[in-house]
């Protein structure tokens, strides 16, 4: 219809004699198009041979070649082995038990490989393998394919053989023992007893040789207390699983505490069994994942910790060395009463790096009797020794080291007096640097050897006393690269491999069964020989402790993130990718401030229009080093007085320039110590983050993350319907469950497979390794910082977090009820309003939320092109050959977990992430779709998955036990959170945890009937 | 690539076929069986007469089923050459050797210590089954002189071109140009009696006014939107047809680097498909033979018979040639492995788009299905070409149609009574079974 309004363009156009209007009337564009700059330009305009004429001609010819040649339909060409394999079988995916330990993480692993190319990384779940893999373990097989690792070895930056680089070394080596000047091997920790014992080979061979064991983030302190109690440099090793009450001070022991891996533990006691669980109180300064756990978390900056240790000690032991008063004293008080009542079922952790505190937490568990401390297994992951580093620095720079050969360590980026070792490493005559990586170290030194990649490599390790581990290839080096072990082997003049090495060395730890056997399983237990029992002056421990003065101003707690940790991996993108758990911000590190201090230095953090998170720089400074421009995240739960960095950021070196995000706190890291003096300026501008999570309360919601106490679940004249409220809805003027209410007839889903995937919050800590794992296993691309930021990340798997406005989540929900009229704090208006904002120490809740794959799903009546359906197994199904990208579906989902293709993610530069490289499409799933531009995906349910399981039953003509389908996540998932099956075989584990009294379905209200399900979380308040 | 096999072109070949049937319906194409008179008899004479007891025709059998995967008449093998093997060592010592070639050796005979060192280490494979008198057949059949091929009289050159008596292309062309004759006949004698008739003055009556046919269909609205549609809806079906052939490659038969027949080898020699596409039974691909599998057997054969030449130009030699590659290919020098090897590369036939996820074993191993039929007759092949067009339709058609194969297999014994009772049937198809849904073959 045509419309006869006008539309004024400025007042000048009521004039109707105006010259401007009529000006521009004739000016189609008002600003002069630079014709003459073009065509003034006679010389190439002459000078040109081509006419006209010619040009079209081109035209012409290449649009008509051009469509001709694409007439012709491609060529594939096949290429088979010449001599196949016998375990080699394409299509056939092969599994091989290997241990990861990279001197910072570690676990026992089953990989896939695929063709030859390892493509996933799964737990190993066999007797005695006890470390499951966390996120960063998950996407280490991306860093084997990472086409910027270092490829050949390098004599100065240039390329050189193996021969060049070994006569070079051994001729230093002649020279150093000639000179009688020091040699010195600098490593990671090992924790692996034939690298152990080429080492001591060494040093005997040269006697002027030394092995200094440098840990990037050190545990020296609990290294030393240990050392000095049982006289063995190694971490104590905990059974979560034993205690009833856990008292933690300062440890994050879900995320990297002394290594991490107590998830399994810890998720088993919290799982309420037989009305009882465990009951945890945390005294941190950072909100980490064990803070969000907690049941009772108490913000306290570090000299608080050290002083409530004290005292915990005081009444655990019954000594009383004075201790000043502390804020909050009441809750140390009844967290150290309640560990006490608990004897033997208590265990008191401590991530506080000071040699006295290590000791207390000791002395506190042997007066406990603590059931959870494991006597007979000791760590061995952690050996490095500060003051030895320390010393090494001030050799190097006082020229008396001659040869210097790095293994594994990048001191140059890890060290916070870098400068002071790339000084020193200048003096010294020969360095040499195994890395994986041409880093900042490798850059630096004499000779830089490619190192292989774990998956590349023979090892064997002794993680902990009395477990000995295999790590196995699974592929064949893919570059020019020499294990450092090998290397040893060949200065030591000893013949052979590696392999050979290992096997003649592992009689001992084979416990009599065969070399075969032990490697096929990965890892074997050869011994349960407890630790010496031992004790230290404790008292004076305790004393010296108690010294620790409280006002020393602002606190900077320097921690690892859950995505990048020490920083080895920050080339991966999946890891980069990875929101943390906690702050849901990716593609950064971030100072984080509490809610108190950020009003006071005028930070803060907004929403802008585009929906991004933006905040505002800080400067710190810390003992006459200043950061700038570190970008503030407003963290609930912070202790006042704290403030929070995170390791693994601000590299430069071999990273693509996407990963070059975030500042390098290592720079803090004075004296090995996490917790430094600092002072905090506001900087200037605002930093764009990248936050897959604006929302951050649950707004009295509690039916989202439904939750209870331990209490009221325990209490038998409690109905379920109260805390595990079913949401009624009116049916002909009744009220009705929403769950009996149909808007549609169902299907019978009684017949064949019907596949549920059940989450217990209880046991969910956030850690985010099903997230890679989904990553992984569905070829989930990576998008990048720019559009995570507008909301277009592809995770599949998302872990929502939410934090409690009031103090407790309950707190929310008895606000919400109690809402009358519009405005002021008790109205809708303003108290929705208020409970926008988390609380200064909130109660926090992980949620994952993948497709729901509703049996009634509202994406699936929407889709014009039926390329979403449902199948009779409980999948919603994805066909994305048919998606025509109209993105009805995500619009209509309820859950928000279809994702949107807004562009080609593989083989786009655009997109410079592993899919853009031939070498990291090695890691591709090739079962699973590589999805193109303009289609929706989302969870499949990891459909392949359950196919395999079926035609694996098939063919072999059994039927399938519980257990045995499974999707990424849920094989992901070390504490049992998640747990995947068959709902109509009644016998399943699933079936059972279908019919739990915790259990619900999200937004039951909305009548979608999902086939993923939820435990309420019980809290033991 | 090479496409066809749409709508179009089938109906392009239908009609042709028409008119060709119709014209040259009384026409065939004989041609007299090529005679091959067996001369059996002759050699059997010879060798009759050289032996000395054996019957070399039983020991040919013999030999080929007990013998030649290690041991040629003229060529060193794994074992040693055998023609006139009988003359090397004492009757009773091959009694001996044959049945028990270790114990021979360990008994310290010189004759065997002597072969053994020549051949080590390869262990002659002991045939306690076989009697004296099979010895003595094979033993003769390894006497027989070596004869060079002679050509077998009667037997049809290549290219040459038997007629028989008078083709019916002749009685064709005469019959055709006696039609001709007649046509032209017809139009002489209309004009002569127009002519007759002018010179008569005798007026014809001219039909006057007539409109033309085209006009009057013209004017006729109704024939003309009828015509219309039909046109419309005739080139709607081309066109779609046209279409629907895009990316389909039924009958794609690809010239590969190494001419590999699947005539002679599942054809001629009926070894089974999954002993070299052994992936097949196993994994989703049947793979393509890797190099050492095809060695399993071409370590000994290194030629074909002179009878596997076809009418159609592949000669011995050209099969000669061919198993030349594949010894090229995997470095095979005759006698060893040189680790020279130039992995071949085939030419991919059939070619599933990305998105279908397509299993063998669930078809093979699972529901037994028969190779062929998906791949067609490819026994027959001599040239592999991709024979089911592999469209979703296709697929989906079969799995609507097939029952699943559910006998002696524990996996199905709950679904089969669940679902069967539930959709009433005794037997159910791969459709009932859910075969139908979009996500078991689009992830």
């Amino acid at each position: 219809m045509s419309s006869n309004k006008k539309y004024w363009k400025s007042v000048e156009e009521l004039n109707e004699n105006s010259s401007i209007v009529e000006t521009l009337r004739n000016n189609e564009f008002v600003e002069e198009i630079p014709t003459s700059d073009f065509l003034s330009d006679n010389d190439s305009l002459s000078s040109s041979s081509t006419t006209r004429r010619d040009f079209l001609k081109y035209v012409g010819f290449t649009t008509a070649a051009a469509s001709l040649a694409a007439c012709e339909g491609p060529v594939h060409k096949s290429i088979p082995y010449v001599v196949q394999p016998d375990t080699i079988i394409p299509g056939v995916a092969d599994y091989y038990a290997t241990t990861m330990f990279d001197g910072f993480d570690f676990a026992n692993l089953l990989v896939k490989t695929r063709e030859g190319r390892p493509i996933k990384i799964e737990n190993n779940t066999i007797e005695g393998a006890k470390f499951a893999a966390n996120a960063r373990v998950h996407a280490s097989v991306l860093s084997l394919y990472d086409s910027m690792r270092l490829k050949t070895p390098k004599i100065d930056s240039k390329p050189a053989t193996w021969n060049e680089v070994d006569s070079k070394v051994k001729a230093s080596l002649a020279e150093a023992k000639t000179s009688g000047k020091q040699v010195v091997l600098l490593t990671g920790t090992t924790a692996s007893p034939s690298t152990d014992k080429l080492i001591a080979d060494f040093i005997a061979k040269n006697p002027t040789a030394k092995h200094i064991v440098y840990d990037a983030v050190s545990e020296s302190p609990a290294l030393d207390a240990f050392e000095a109690v049982y006289g063995e440099r190694a971490l104590a090793d905990y059974d979560f699983a034993k205690a009833n009450t856990i008292v933690s001070v300062g440890a994050d022991f879900l995320g990297d505490w002394q290594g991490g891996g107590y998830d399994k533990g810890y998720a088993q006691g919290r799982i309420p069994q037989a009305g009882k669980m465990s009951k945890h109180f945390q005294f941190e300064a950072n909100m980490t994942l064990s803070g969000a756990a907690a049941d009772r978390r108490v913000a306290m900056n570090e000299a608080n910790q050290k002083l409530a240790l004290v005292k915990i000690y005081n009444i655990i032991t019954g000594v009383s060395v004075s201790v000043s008063k502390i804020d909050k004293e009441d809750e140390v008080v009844k967290a150290a009463n309640q560990l006490k009542a608990a004897g033997t079922k208590g265990l008191l952790v401590s991530g506080i790096q000071d040699k006295n505190a290590q000791l207390l937490v000791i002395a506190i568990n042997q007066v406990l009797k603590s059931e959870a401390l494991l006597t007979a297994s000791a760590r061995y992951i952690r050996k490095g020794s500060n003051e030895k580093v320390t010393q090494l620095v001030a050799d190097m720079n006082s020229g008396l080291v001659h040869t210097l050969v790095m293994s594994g360590v990048n001191p140059v980026y890890t060290l916070a007096n870098s400068k002071a070792f790339a000084d020193g490493l200048k003096k010294v005559k020969t360095s040499v640097a195994f890395s994986i990586k041409e880093d900042e170290t490798a850059e630096l030194v004499n000779i830089a050897v490619a190192a292989p990649h774990y998956l590349e490599s023979w090892n064997d390790y002794v993680l902990t006393k009395g477990t000995y581990a295999l790590a196995q290839p699974t592929i064949r080096p893919l570059f020019n690269s020499k294990q450092f072990q090998e290397a040893l082997m060949s200065w030591n003049g000893i013949g052979g491999d590696y392999y050979s090495y290992i096997k003649s060395n592992a009689t001992p730890f084979l416990a009599g069964n065969t070399w075969n056997k032990v490697l096929h399983d990965g890892v074997v237990v050869f011994g349960t020989t407890a630790i010496n029992s031992g004790t230290a002056d404790y008292n004076s421990a305790a004393s010296a402790l108690a010294q620790t003065k409280t006002n020393q101003g602002f606190e900077l707690i320097l921690y690892t993130k859950t995505g990048l940790g020490d920083g080895q991996q920050a080339n991966n993108p999946w890891l980069q990718e990875f929101p943390d758990p906690i702050t849901r911000v990716s593609w950064d590190n971030y100072a984080t401030v509490s809610q108190a201090d950020a009003k006071k230095f005028g930070l803060e953090n907004r929403i802008v229009a585009n929906g991004g998170l933006n905040g505002s720089y800080a400067t710190l400074t810390v003992n006459g080093t200043k950061l700038e421009n570190v970008p503030v995240i407003v963290q609930p739960g912070q202790a006042v007085g704290t403030i929070g960095l995170s390791f693994g950021y601000g590299r430069k070196a071999s990273l693509k320039e996407e990963m070059q995000v975030g500042v390098n706190a290592y720079v803090f890291y004075n004296n090995f110590n996490n917790v430094q003096s600092v002072k905090l300026e506001k900087g200037k501008g605002e930093h764009e983050f990248a936050c897959v999570q604006s929302q951050k309360t649950l707004m009295g919601r509690g039916d989202i993350v439904k939750e209870t106490t331990l209490k009221v679940y325990n209490d038998p004249n409690v109905k379920v319907e109260e805390w595990n409220l079913v949401p009624m809805v009116s049916l002909d003027h009744k009220e009705t469950p929403a769950t009996k209410v149909d808007l549609w007839e169902s299907f019978d889903r009684s017949t064949g497979h019907h596949f549920n995937l059940s989450i217990d919050l209880n046991a969910c800590t956030g850690c985010g390794a099903c997230v890679i794992a989904c990553h992984a296993e569905n070829n989930v691309p990576v998008v990048g910082k720019s559009e995570v930021r507008r909301s277009r990340d592809m995770h599949w798997l998302r872990i929502d977090r939410y934090y409690s406005s009031e103090d407790t989540f309950a707190g929310d929900n008895e606000k919400k009820e109690n809402f009358s009229g519009l405005f002021g704090e008790k109205g809708s208006l303003g108290g929705f309003g208020s409970m926008e904002h988390p609380a200064d120490n909130p109660q926090v809740a992980f949620q994952p939320v993948m497709c729901q794959h509703c049996n009634h799903a509202p994406c699936e009546t929407v889709c014009p092109v039926a390329a979403t359906s449902h199948g009779r197994q409980g999948q919603n199904q994805m066909a994305y050959n048919r998606c025509v990208g109209t993105r009805y579906c995500a619009n209509n989902c309820p859950y928000k977990v279809r994702r949107f293709n807004w562009f080609l993610y593989n083989k786009n530069s655009e997109f410079d992430y592993h899919m853009n490289d031939d070498l990291g499409r090695m890691v591709i799933n090739p079962d699973v779709n590589v999805r193109s531009r303009g289609v929706m995906e989302k969870c499949s349910m990891c459909i392949q998955m359950t196919q395999k399981t079926i035609l694996d039953a098939k063919r072999d003509g059994r039927e399938i036990k519980d257990g045995e389908f499974q999707t990424a996540c849920s094989n992901a998932c070390s504490t049992g959170a998640m747990v995947f099956g068959d709902v109509n075989d009644k016998e399943s584990k699933v079936a059972a945890l279908l019919e739990d009294k915790r259990m619900y379905h999200l937004l039951e209200h909305v009548g979608t009937k999902p086939n993923v399900m939820y435990h309420v979380k019980v809290r033991n308040t | 690539m090479k496409k066809v096999g749409n709508h179009n072109s089938i109906s392009r070949i239908y009609s042709f076929g028409l008119a060709l049937m119709l014209t040259f319906s009384l026409s065939a194409f004989a041609q007299s069986a090529p005679a091959a008179p067996a001369k059996a008899d002759a050699p059997k004479a010879d060798a009759m007469a050289s032996s000395g007891g054996g019957d070399p025709i039983k020991g040919k059998e013999l030999f080929n089923t007990n013998c030649a995967a290690c041991h040629n008449l003229d060529k060193k093998m794994t074992g040693p050459a055998l023609r006139g093997v009988s003359g090397r060592h004492k009757k009773d010592w091959f009694y001996g050797w044959i049945k028990n070639s270790s114990a021979l050796i360990k008994s310290g005979d010189a004759d065997a210590v002597k072969l053994w060192n020549e051949n080590k280490p390869a262990v002659m494979t002991a045939f306690p089954q076989l009697s004296n008198a099979d010895i003595d057949n094979i033993l003769a059949y390894t006497d027989e002189v070596k004869k060079d091929p002679v050509p077998v009289p009667g037997a049809p050159k290549v290219g040459e071109v038997q007629e028989s008596g008078i083709s019916n292309n002749v009685i064709l062309g005469a019959l055709a140009l006696v039609m001709f004759m007649l046509v032209v006949m017809l139009y002489l004698v209309n004009n002569v009696l127009t002519k007759i008739a002018k010179a008569n003055n005798i007026n014809t009556e001219s039909k006057a006014g007539r409109v033309p046919i085209w006009q009057a269909f013209v004017k006729n609205q109704f024939l003309v939107l009828v015509s219309a549609i039909f046109l419309l809806l005739a080139s709607g079906y081309f066109v779609y047809g046209y279409l629907m052939q895009i990316g389909v490659d039924q009958d794609y038969a690809p010239i590969q680097p190494i001419h590999y027949s699947h005539r002679i080898h599942a054809g001629n020699n009926k070894i089974d498909c999954k002993y070299c596409h052994s992936s097949a039974r196993v994994s989703k691909n049947a793979g393509i033979p890797s190099l050492n599998v095809c060695m399993n057997c071409h370590k000994n054969i290194s030629e074909v018979s002179d009878t596997t030449s076809t009418a159609d130009g592949h000669t011995k030699a050209f099969y000669d040639a061919q198993i030349k590659k594949l010894y090229d290919a995997v470095g095979w020098d005759g006698t060893k492995y040189t680790g020279k090897t130039k992995p071949v590369k085939w030419v991919r036939i059939h070619n599933l788009p990305d998105f279908a996820y397509f299993n063998h074993s669930q078809h093979v191993t699972v529901a037994g299905i028969e190779c062929q039929k998906c791949h067609g007759p490819v026994q027959t092949y001599e040239v592999q070409k991709q024979f089911a067009p592999l469209t979703m339709g296709w697929c989906v058609n079969c799995h609507r149609e097939t029952e699943v194969k559910m006998e002696g297999n524990a996996y199905y014994d709950k679904i089969h009574k669940e679902l069967s009772k539930k959709y009433g049937v005794d037997k159910l198809t791969a459709a009932q079974m859910g075969g139908l849904e979009c996500g078991k073959c689009h992830y």
